[in-house]
């Protein structure tokens, strides 16, 4: 069974980028949990591919992609609140229109520049093989500050999801709440692009959650269960990626795409037997 | 202003920015006392309700609620809504739904303790749901659902408690239920608010009706207020005989599914 750790002890660049993976997990499956509940799909879909142009800016101009990818969060999600106050359209509109907006401003940034065909692929798929110290400890400090907003905001977050107006009855408002989270899920974004990529950590996002949903009875395990799938996903898609010389990113993430799937039949199996041996005893 | 009225209502306009609904609404709600808005769907009494616990602002007029402004006091205010959300995919235990009941009283961090716990069993009880606390919300008939919810406005131990069809859904035993922990809870000192189809039962539990059809057509007790000729314009058809009256609705924006005997 040696051969199961032995990548993991021998090369450092495996070790560094199963403790990001780790970290990137425990984020994604904390904002995740939340962006299933919520329906929030979408705009997760759209914050993680609209940070693209903020990132290609960034290494244009020569600051690190984290602090672009973050100017392109903060205006995705003000355009998207702008077009939403300002109009009758809904959100799932604004959100489409700047996220193909912002994609297209990303690829076109990135193609114009003949130096960056490299980094494309880079941002895309990042880059997990090769994550610096000085990353991981950003990755850390992001994740403990999404755990413990997680954590204070329980209440509110919980009414939201089963209800915003019963939030907002109870005293939360709303708006302020559903902007925390929001934030929460753009700094996963964020802090995750370096590990699997803006096209991927939108898979990661969902799939270990949806898992949870699908398992879990209460919201805490349903996390907990996230966290298990995409620690899980990490340290297969990695061990996958090593013997088989595989894009680490992509075979991550096809990981916790698969344990969904498994999650999901296994589930439709038992669920099937329990309600045909129900149907029995009431009839 | 006297402390013992908890809903004050003085030609008050209600509706949507680009659509008025109801004009010139006066109300007056006091601690033990219940108030019945009884109309068909679409006759304004949710928007009323909403206006109430501050998810509308009202068009015109003067409203309080404990003698402030709507929205003030979150911890005296039980709303129950009409929602029908995602109960499918929220991983949710009742007694969790229950739980939530408490929080106005704790806000974002204070901790809730064997008071809370015990409130809240005994909410549970009074809906006879204690049972089923372990049970997944979205696993439960749409009749154990709303006592779930009945089971959460009544652990909040609110002032004033505003519920929107709080019996749609229930069957016979259920509605019973529902009337008995109304009757408690007004013995405790609170009041309650509530939209209805029911004009035998519930209605006449109430020290005030109030009749609403895009407009108020009649407010008062309601033995001088449900008169065949008040419900005639609130719904359109009624049939009287053997001292019971059965309302036909005529104006439906959608339909609960809920049955009005």
């Amino acid at each position: 069974m040696d051969w199961l750790i032995h990548p993991f002890i021998a090369n450092d660049f495996m070790l560094q980028a199963l403790l990001a993976g780790v970290l990137v997990s425990i984020a994604c499956s904390v904002a995740g949990t939340f962006v299933i509940l919520r329906g929030l799909s979408f705009i997760g879909d759209a914050l993680s591919h609209g940070v693209l142009p903020g990132i290609a800016v960034a290494f244009l101009v020569g600051v690190p992609g984290i602090l672009g990818a973050a100017v392109g969060a903060a205006f995705m999600i003000g355009g998207i609140s702008l077009i939403t106050t300002r109009s009758k359209l809904s959100s799932d509109t604004a959100i489409g229109l700047l996220f193909v907006g912002m994609l297209s401003l990303g690829v076109i940034i990135i193609s114009h520049s003949s130096s960056f065909s490299g980094d494309l692929t880079r941002i895309l798929f990042g880059e997990i093989l090769g994550i610096s110290t000085q990353s991981l400890i950003l990755q850390l400090v992001a994740t403990l500050v999404i755990i413990v907003i997680t954590a204070i905001c329980a209440r509110p977050f919980l009414l939201l999801s089963f209800d915003p107006e019963q939030a907002q009855v109870a005293g939360f408002s709303s708006r302020l709440y559903h902007n925390i989270m929001l934030f929460i899920i753009a700094l996963t974004v964020i802090v995750s692009f370096q590990t699997v990529g803006t096209l991927l950590v939108f898979g990661l996002l969902i799939a270990p959650a949806a898992a949870g949903a699908l398992l879990a009875r209460r919201i805490q395990i349903m996390m907990i269960w996230a966290v298990v799938f995409g620690i899980l996903s990490m340290y297969i898609g990695l061990l996958l990626s090593y013997y088989f010389n595989l894009a680490a990113g992509a075979s991550i993430i096809l990981v916790t795409v698969l344990i969904f799937f498994i999650v999901f039949i296994i589930q439709n199996i038992r669920s099937r037997k329990f309600f045909s041996h129900r149907g029995k005893a009431h009839g | 202003m006297d402390k013992n009225i908890y809903l004050h209502a003085s030609r008050l306009d209600i509706g949507y920015k680009d659509e008025a609904i109801v004009a010139d609404i006066n109300l007056e709600l006091k601690n033990g006392q219940a108030l019945a808005l009884i109309g068909t769907n679409g006759s304004g009494k949710s928007t009323l309700l909403r206006t109430i616990v501050n998810l509308l602002k009202p068009l015109n007029g003067a409203l309080t609620v404990f003698g402030k402004a709507p929205g003030t006091s979150p911890s005296r205010v039980a709303y129950l809504g009409q929602f029908h959300h995602g109960g499918f995919i929220l991983p949710l235990r009742a007694i969790e739904v229950v739980r939530m009941g408490r929080f106005p009283m704790h806000g974002l961090t204070g901790r809730m303790g064997k008071e809370d716990d015990e409130i809240v069993h005994s909410a549970m009880r009074m809906m006879h749901i204690e049972k089923l606390g372990e049970m997944p919300l979205r696993y439960m008939s749409g009749g154990q659902q709303q006592r779930t919810y009945l089971s959460q406005v009544l652990a909040h131990r609110a002032d004033l408690l505003v519920l929107d069809e709080p019996t749609a859904g229930l069957d016979a035993g259920g509605r019973d239920l529902y009337l008995q922990a109304m009757r408690s809870e007004l013995a405790r000192g609170a009041a309650v608010i509530s939209a209805t189809h029911d004009i035998q039962e519930e209605a006449n539990m109430c020290d005030h009706v109030m009749l609403l059809a895009r407009k108020v057509i009649a407010y008062g007790p309601p033995s001088t207020t449900l008169t065949p000729e008040a419900l005639l314009e609130t719904f359109g058809i009624v049939v009287t005989g053997d001292k019971r009256l059965r309302v036909i609705e005529s104006v439906h924006g959608h339909d609960h599914g809920e049955d009005q005997h």
